[in-house]
């Protein structure tokens, strides 16, 4: 078992780069060093075209313009220079914005920023199974509203918004809409301009692309859309965004586009064939529950519950061997669950009780035998030593205990 | 977070799991903790009726890694003790034994609460109140 690798499930947190995209970025640190925005001279110029070449690269995965590509740091920027930049530039039109529990911090806490500057926002619930209730949704929008921020896939479940029915919404309203497409981009389509998304946010590094660059899809036409630049400099990226580009990464984020273009459709069979193996293996565990609409899900992710077993002691079980993440909070300075289980009204037990997994490109079949027998293993230890298994198994009604919370 | 390895030790290799008969009289069950905070520990004991000594003790935790290895080295420390002296464990001294950051500290706090409430069944159902030395330790 020692010697077996580290077996990586962990895919949503982060992707390892595609070792194409390493390679087409090389060049781009030393002899081909220059800043795009130098015009005078050769390096500028062929730091310009790269980048050219990057935006088009992503332009043609999300079937838009290339014009329509605004590069940050990665989603959280993206994000944040969505909801900051349209509360800004739309202020005389309203104050409003729709979003859900289930979204990512960099969602989150950026509209709660925004609420201490004055903005009215709505976190609406979500269904047990993730999905957003489209009546709600409706009956949310009023007057002011002037955005509507969803993602289109959750990065702990991986469930898919019905991002079609959102936008015809949005439209039927005349609200900008925008998603935070993070973990959906580069793995299942995503077509902003046909779904009917105006501004769309995503990261290189979930896509097998290097970390430190993403970007933001800003609607150019029906409609223009606008964002007030949140960082202020020379002006770079239609004056949306400040800062010299980071052409190394912009190369490697456009050559992981195209190779996600490329081999999409393979990739998601594959992975969601091993992906089903998993969990059907799994869910062969007495008492275990998968999180989420599996319906409509992205193909590389699942996450149990395996109840009465705490999630992070059951990574220790494991964690020598496999990567992988839990909605239980105990590794953080908070001892909360993870919120986004908590919204679909999973109770605080089971929520703590979850493990997300999340496969990838370079995931193998054998990868995924292995973690099966690893968890299984670990879930039966951890079993033993659960004083509410034991309790359960003994028939012991678990909801009339009078727990002492702490 | 990396766990210390004596964390890592007790958790690979959790001393005293089990189960002793809670109806038993010279037994004492402790059940601290909740499912919804993701810890629970149960922490029991069997005192010799005759030299009033912990001479067994069984643990079983659903929790962390640290929760299981405070509640694993509890069971260590009250065997041969006299219940005055299991009274005198301190959430404290397991953090500094364990090497426990401050975000598993309650981990250390909930193996105490389990070690007093085990004591406090086994006195209640001896008919036994707290002595002038628990008093003092409670207090």
């Amino acid at each position: 078992m020692n010697q077996h690798r580290l077996i990586y499930l962990d895919n949503n947190a982060t992707t390892p780069c595609d070792p194409r995209v390493v390679d087409a970025m090389v060049p781009y640190f030393y002899e081909k060093h220059g800043n795009a925005a130098s015009r005078s001279h050769q390096y500028g110029w062929e730091a310009e075209d790269a980048v050219d070449y990057a935006r088009e690269q992503i332009a043609a995965l999300l079937d838009v313009e290339d014009k329509e590509i605004i590069f940050t740091s990665g989603a959280t920027e993206s994000n944040n220079l969505a909801l900051k930049g349209v509360f800004e530039m739309y202020a005389r039109k309203g104050n409003h914005i729709i979003t859900l529990e289930t979204e990512h911090k960099a969602i989150l806490d950026t509209c709660k920023h925004l609420e201490k500057a004055g903005a009215e926002i709505t976190f609406l619930k979500v269904k047990e199974d993730g999905l957003v209730d489209l009546a709600e949704l409706e009956a949310a929008i009023k007057p002011t509203t002037i955005l509507v921020s969803v993602m289109w896939a959750n990065n702990e479940t991986g469930v898919i918004q019905p991002m079609k029915e959102i936008a015809q919404l949005c439209e039927k309203h005349g609200v900008l809409f925008h998603s935070d497409a993070t973990q959906a981009v580069g793995k299942i389509p995503t077509h902003p301009r046909e779904t009917g998304v105006h501004l769309m946010s995503f990261s290189a590094h979930k896509m097998y692309g290097p970390k430190g660059v993403g970007a933001l899809y800003v609607s150019r036409k029906n409609p223009r859309v606008k964002v007030t630049a949140q960082i202020d400099g020379g002006g770079h990226e239609r004056g949306m965004r400040s800062g010299t580009l980071n052409v190394p990464g912009i190369v490697g984020f456009g050559k992981a586009a195209e190779i996600a273009k490329n081999e999409m459709q393979q990739d998601a069979e594959r992975v969601s064939r091993l992906r089903d193996k998993l969990q059907n293996a799994l869910i062969q565990l007495e008492e275990t529950k998968i999180n989420g609409n599996i319906d409509s899900r992205m193909p590389h992710v699942t996450n149990i519950s395996f109840k009465h077993v705490e999630g992070e002691g059951l990574m220790m079980t494991f964690n020598q061997h496999i990567a992988v993440s839990s909605g239980s909070a105990c590794t953080s300075a908070s001892l909360e669950p993870s919120y986004v289980l908590v919204a679909m009204g999973l109770g605080d037990d089971l929520a703590h009780s979850s493990i997300r997994f999340s496969l990838g490109r370079f995931t193998t079949e054998e990868d995924v035998d292995f973690a099966v027998k690893a968890v299984s293993e670990g879930v039966n230890h951890m079993r033993e030593l659960s004083p509410i298994w034991e309790m359960y198994k003994d028939g012991v009604d678990l909801t009339k205990i009078e727990w002492s919370a702490h | 977070m990396a766990y210390s390895e004596k964390v890592l030790e007790h958790f690979k290799n959790p001393r005293n799991v089990g189960v002793l008969n809670k109806d038993a009289k010279n037994v004492g069950t402790g059940l601290v903790g909740a499912p919804e905070c993701g810890d629970v520990m149960r922490l029991q004991i069997e005192v010799d009726e005759v030299t009033g000594v912990i001479h067994d003790e069984k643990f079983k935790t659903f929790g962390c890694g640290s929760a299981i290895a405070s509640s694993s080295l509890a069971t260590e420390w009250l065997k041969g003790k006299s219940l005055d002296d299991a009274m005198k464990i301190d959430n404290m001294d397991i953090v500094e034994e364990l090497a426990l950051p401050p975000v598993k500290i309650h981990c250390s706090v909930l193996a105490e609460d389990a070690i007093k409430a085990a004591i406090k069944d086994y006195q209640e159902k001896n008919g036994i109140t707290a002595n002038a030395a628990n008093a003092e330790v409670s207090a």
